[in-house]
């Protein structure tokens, strides 16, 4: 094979070269204000007041802020994968987790403390057990009672946000415990979720390497009645991809709560389903399901929180942001179309025939 | 244009990626023949079919047909259908949740005044087509609710129906009965007798020499030669395909010994699923094949699904190598040593995106369990192994089994189960679509298997390969067990009792 259709049928080819083409407008976008163009990447040691030295620059805090979407998208991934559906819950699921861990860790009608009513791990484990709740219910509601994956989800993205408010008393907890705060800040020099995501994407990568999980989903993505006769419990493959997803909510619950030292259920995890799904979709998997590639997904996601910073970067008011969002949203579907696929290679042959 | 002939294709070559499945072929369709495309699995029948219909986009070559100026470049199938090609693809590329009549008139319904669909007018228009055809079905149904050969006879339906001076079958036959084979070729010779010239593809050799006025032969991709059916008799056929000579077909040894002093591997009492099989009973011994004989639609496949667990049994028990078991599931009676090709390879056999080397190991994968994966070099392991066993053809065990050609798709699911190493193997339909070289090493495979003490049931709608390897069959009627046959098996005596005479 040539080296550029190599290039051509390489599967990370998408989601790099989206963010290529972001990196690329940040560098001339500095160019052109007179900043040195290579700003974006330069990682420099900063002294805080708070939390000592940590590295500083705009790259890191792409990765840091894109710490949610990341573990987000790789729930997101499996779910996709094998019900060739989304969920559209993770967001509201995200804040239901955060909201059962705040109450458990300040106390039922406590607004704000300084002092955890329980052992922070006890807390955790909420958050966890919430996220396994929330993935289970619709895990059950897409494998065994075959309801539309759109749908299903639906119940919990609306219902979640509201349910969190319930737990917490309709007021905002407040957790200001530096043990807490610790998860949502730095670990040395490094902030924390960072750390967290790499963990989650470690084992998670593991997992799929030495098991066969991987192959049992995608196997079932694609053709769910051959896998049944071939020996796979596709139902539970399925409610098994919804639950993970709900625990991976409930890990980015975590975080966007440690945050903001509080359970905010109107505003944790706002729009983030939309940014996970798109990670995927952007990760050059396709959302019909079946075959899925993580490490695209996860490129997929830190390559969207950067499309985020350029574009406050640039000055588009957070009001806007969605405008362009959406713009990208559309060219990706579009190069990915089948019929634009087939213009594109029609083009290419009579280009070659002309000998241009 | 030469007098007398519809359509040429001259110097097509077509190259996949590793492979190249066309090199220069040449094939002539006169008026009012009927012309056998004939090769082994992967000569490059499919990928032609396709560049005629514009689905395959060919790197070389010309294409010429009756009443169009120059050369013809189809671009889809619409194109082909509009210049007067009708094609009826490998695999039944229908919608199965849209109705029959859907089915049949989708993308070409008639209208009422007012522009909408006239549902009345085509429903009964449906009812005429299935019934000119001999086929009793409601029409109003949706499409998977039938068996696999009745969803063939709707895509036979559906191209017949359209006008045409060209009709493409590729593989038609796969599925039916003789009796339906039967119906399909006295429609094809009313077809030729108008005037349309008829492509047709098929493995069964008797088949060609029942309709066929002439032959083209593809070896590789490449184009053998095209001939009167008079000059090339079967064994010429076969050598013409293969290259070589094949050696003798019928040379099956079946071992001949009295099983019923076996030790009995599967025990199925009143065993039934409602709305497709009645309750029956069914003994098999260790070392025994045992076929399913009936007509279409008589329950041969559901009596097998039944006892694997792929439809759950609602009444009765089944006791495997003497003990009871529960089956709730596939991987259920998996853990009991059995394993189950089905017949519906594009539904329920291949995985289409993942390779040959996944397709090949996922049975065993999922019964080792997700922990135990197979290494990658185990993996390997088996799928050479395999590869060469049953003598699949494929650029390399990483090819997407979608890229395969159907007959090798059959192979690489034929190994999935042999790898699970089975005591007892439910095989529906194992060799369809398969060539006369690799349909005789399977029976021997079979043969093979049951002299080393596995149970076999096997399911075929061609009598003789049961005949040939079984040494018990079961006689199914109306989703009914209706009797046995255990001695002196004979074509008549089968066909006798499949009809519903004595048995
Ligand atoms: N979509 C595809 N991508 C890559 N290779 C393909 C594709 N389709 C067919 N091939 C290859 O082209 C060759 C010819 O395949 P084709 O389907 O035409 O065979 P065939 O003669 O119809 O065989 P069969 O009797 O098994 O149906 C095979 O080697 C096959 O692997
Ligand atoms: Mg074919």
């Amino acid at each position: 094979m040539s080296t550029w259709k190599k290039i051509k049928s390489w599967p990370l080819l998408l989601p790099v070269v989206a963010l290529i083409l972001v990196m690329a407008v940040n560098i001339i976008h500095d160019a052109a204000t007179g900043v040195n163009p290579l700003s974006f990447f330069s990682i420099s040691l900063r002294e805080t007041t708070t939390n000592g030295t940590i590295l500083y620059g705009r790259l890191i805090d792409v990765i840091n802020r894109g710490s949610e979407i990341a573990i987000l998208a790789i729930g997101m991934t499996l779910v996709v994968s094998a019900s060739a559906g989304t969920d559209i819950s993770v967001g509201s699921v995200m804040s239901l987790c955060a909201s059962a861990m705040c109450v458990t860790l300040a106390g039922y009608g406590v607004s704000s403390t300084t002092t955890l009513a329980k052992p922070l791990v006890i807390g955790l484990l909420a958050a966890i057990l919430m996220g396994i709740v929330c993935g289970a219910f619709n895990g059950t509601l897409v494998a065994h009672l075959s309801i539309q994956p759109m749908v299903a989800t639906l119940i919990l993205y609306s219902a979640a946000r509201a349910i969190g408010l319930l737990l917490c008393n309709d007021l905002i907890v407040y957790v200001r415990n530096p043990s807490f705060a610790f998860i949502g800040s730095f670990l040395g020099p490094i902030p924390t979720p960072i750390v967290i995501t790499a963990i989650c994407i470690a084992i998670v990568s593991v997992v799929l390497k030495k098991t066969a999980l991987g192959m049992y989903i995608q196997s079932v993505g694609i053709n769910a009645r051959a896998s049944r006769i071939a020996g796979l419990n596709s139902k539970l493959l399925i409610f098994l991809a919804y639950t993970l997803c709900g625990v991976f909510a409930s890990i980015a619950g975590i975080v966007a709560s440690s945050r903001i030292t509080s359970a905010d259920s109107n505003n944790i995890g706002l729009y983030l389903e939309m940014d996970a799904i798109l990670s995927v979709a952007l990760g050059g998997n396709s959302l019909g399901g079946g075959k899925f590639n993580l490490a695209g997904s996860i490129i997929g996601a830190y390559t969207i929180q950067a499309i985020t910073t350029t574009l406050y970067a640039l000055g588009v008011s957070s009001i806007q942001a969605p405008v362009y969002k959406a713009v990208i949203v559309i060219i990706i579907v579009v190069i990915e179309a089948p019929p634009f696929k087939a213009f594109l290679k029609r083009h290419s042959a009579a280009f070659a025939s002309k000998g241009v | 244009m030469e007098e007398n002939v519809v359509l040429t294709a001259r110097g097509i070559s077509m190259t996949f990626p590793g492979v190249k499945a066309l090199d220069n072929v040449d094939f002539t369709l006169r008026k009012g023949e009927i012309h056998a495309l004939m090769g082994e699995n992967g000569a490059g029948k499919s990928t032609l079919i396709k560049c005629l219909t514009g689905i395959n986009d060919f790197e070389a070559g010309e294409i010429r047909v009756e009443g169009v100026d120059g050369p013809v470049k189809n671009r889809s199938t619409k194109d082909a259908q509009n210049i007067g090609i009708s094609t009826v693809y490998q695999e039944v590329n229908l919608c199965p949740n849209l109705s029959v009549a859907e089915n049949l008139f989708i993308g070409r319904e008639p209208l009422t005044k007012l522009h909408t669909i006239d549902r009345k007018s085509y429903n009964k228009r449906s009812m005429k087509i299935m019934e000119d055809l001999g086929i009793s079905v409601d029409v109003t149904q949706n499409l998977e609710n039938y068996s696999l050969a009745i969803q063939q006879m709707v895509a036979i339906a559906r191209a017949v129906d359209m006008d045409c001076k060209v009709l493409i079958l590729d593989e038609p036959t796969s599925s039916l009965d003789d009796e339906e084979v039967e119906k399909l070729f006295s429609l094809m010779r009313k077809l030729k007798e108008k005037g349309v010239g008829i492509i047709f593809v098929t493995h069964f050799l008797e088949q060609v020499y029942a309709v066929c006025d002439r032959i083209t032969v593809l070896r590789n991709g490449a184009f053998v030669g095209e001939f009167p059916i008079a000059e090339l008799p079967r064994v010429k056929l076969v050598a013409a395909m293969m290259g070589k000579d094949l050696d003798d077909l019928a040379e099956i040894q079946k071992e001949q010994k009295d099983y019923s002093k076996e030790p009995m591997e599967i025990e199925a009492k009143g065993l039934s699923h409602a709305g497709t099989i009645k309750p029956f009973d069914l003994n098999i011994h260790k070392g025994e094949v045992v076929g399913i004989g009936g007509l279409l639609g008589s329950g041969r496949s559901e009596l097998a699904r039944c006892i694997y667990g792929a439809d759950k049994a609602q009444t009765g028990t089944l006791a495997v190598a003497g003990q009871q078991v529960k089956i709730n599931q596939p991987i259920d009676a998996m853990n009991k040593g059995m394993g189950m090709l089905p017949d519906d390879r594009k539904a329920e056999g291949i995985i289409a995106d993942l390779s040959v080397r996944e397709n090949i190991i996922l049975a065993l994968q999922a019964k080792r369990g997700m922990f135990k994966q197979l290494s990658r070099a185990q993996q390997e392991e088996i799928a050479d192994r395999y590869i060469d066993l049953v003598k699949i053809k494929t650029a390399s065990k990483d090819t997407l089994i979608k890229q395969l050609s159907g007959g090798n798709q059959q192979k690489v699911i034929l190994a999935r189960w042999l790898a699970t190493d089975p005591d007892f193997l439910i095989l529906d339909e194992p060799t369809r679509g398969i060539d006369v070289g690799t349909k005789s090493e399977i029976q021997k495979l079979i043969v093979k298997l049951a002299g080393e003490g596995k149970s076999v049931l096997f399911i075929s709608s061609e009598i003789e390969e049961m005949l040939r390897t079984c040494n018990r069959m079961v006689i199914m009627r109306d989703g009914q067990k209706v009797g046995e046959i255990d001695h002196d098996l004979s074509q008549e005596g089968v066909m006798k009792a499949i009809a519903g005479g004595e048995s």
